[in-house]
């Protein structure tokens, strides 16, 4: 055994089904990238759903996305999602090179961009619901006809916010257990409790984390940036 | 061994997704024909996700061709979800089913 094993068995970090720390960083890294290709999966019947009711009604979905999203607080929420997948990658790098204060800190400030995050989500469900857009009982959407008179919006555009909520709702729900865990592994890293020698934790939840921002990364496309006339 | 970056890599490619995220709004303020605003849109998510992959979550650095083989694996079964559901409803007003 080298030196930095027999000081990780001391420590307790090397778990006794496991060799090497190597072996089992290798494995605690394949076993989250499986879970992240069922996460895939999961929001995959999602995109399913949503290719295809779009092809169904192309003219509904460039509606709603035109006329009913908001586009900059959709565009703002991407930039914190982007800018706090950088703040993941380098609380990662930190606790690689040991520096377990500056990860626990990064990972504080990825907490408070998810936060922001779901404020930001928050307004715009809200002026869904005054805008009468949200599916269900609450439903009064109105849209306006080529000579400017409005309409009661046909059911079909039920169906892009059914879509759209289940979509982001989701998300914001992944968003929300990033945060927690995120939240706790921070605390963990500040108390000391990862090296530069085992740090697998705060390595696979960073990957967690950018899952939740690859799924944004093509969410916001396609709910926001509908072709703009 | 753990691979180690340069912290300079991952500003370099979170400046690479923000110039991305800028193109992809302007982008989609531009009218264009056909499906090509909706294309571009998506051109430009699959570059941003495929950096965030290679780099952020560290895919190029790993040893693994295992975790490469599951990853695409993944997006294999993603791709016949999307291509056996369409074979159906692509072609429904085609083929003239009833309904439709």
């Amino acid at each position: 055994m080298s030196a930095s094993t027999t000081e990780a068995v001391a420590q307790h970090s090397l778990q006794h089904h496991f060799s090497t720390m190597e072996q089992q960083r290798e494995s605690t890294t394949l076993g989250m990238w499986i879970f992240l290709v069922t996460e895939i999966m999961f929001f995959g019947g999602l995109f399913t759903a949503y290719l295809v009711y779009r092809l169904a009604h192309p003219d509904v979905w460039e509606y709603a996305s035109r006329h009913e999203m908001e586009f900059w607080l959709g565009t703002i929420n991407t930039t914190i999602l982007l800018c706090s997948s950088l703040t993941v990658a380098l609380s990662v790098h930190a606790i690689q090179l040991g520096h377990r204060k500056l990860c626990a800190i990064l990972l504080f400030i990825t907490v408070l961009m998810g936060c922001g995050f779901l404020v930001v989500k928050g307004f715009e469900y809200h002026k869904h619901y005054v805008d009468g857009s949200v599916p269900g009982p609450w439903w009064h959407m109105h849209v306006e006809r080529p000579d400017g008179s409005t309409m009661p919006a046909p059911n079909t555009y039920q169906l892009f916010f059914y879509l759209y909520f289940v979509m982001t709702g989701l998300h914001a729900l992944h968003v929300t257990i990033g945060i927690v865990l995120l939240a706790i592994i921070g605390l963990w890293a500040w108390q000391g409790k990862y090296t530069a020698e085992y740090h697998n934790p705060v390595h696979i939840s960073g990957l967690y984390w950018h899952f939740v921002d690859l799924v944004w990364i093509f969410l916001f496309p396609l709910l926001y940036l509908i072709a703009g006339k | 061994m753990e691979h180690i970056s340069h912290a300079k890599t991952y500003w370099v490619v979170w400046a690479a997704l923000m110039c991305l995220m800028v193109a992809t709004v302007v982008l989609s303020r531009v009218p264009m024909p056909g499906p090509l605003n909706t294309l571009i849109a998506l051109g430009i998510a699959a570059a941003k996700a495929t950096l965030v992959i290679l780099f952020f979550m560290h895919l190029r650095y790993e040893n693994y061709t295992l975790i490469s083989v599951v990853f695409v694996a993944g997006l294999f079964w993603l791709l016949i979800f999307f291509g056996l559901t369409l074979v159906d409803y692509a072609s429904r007003h085609v083929l003239g089913v009833p309904g439709h």
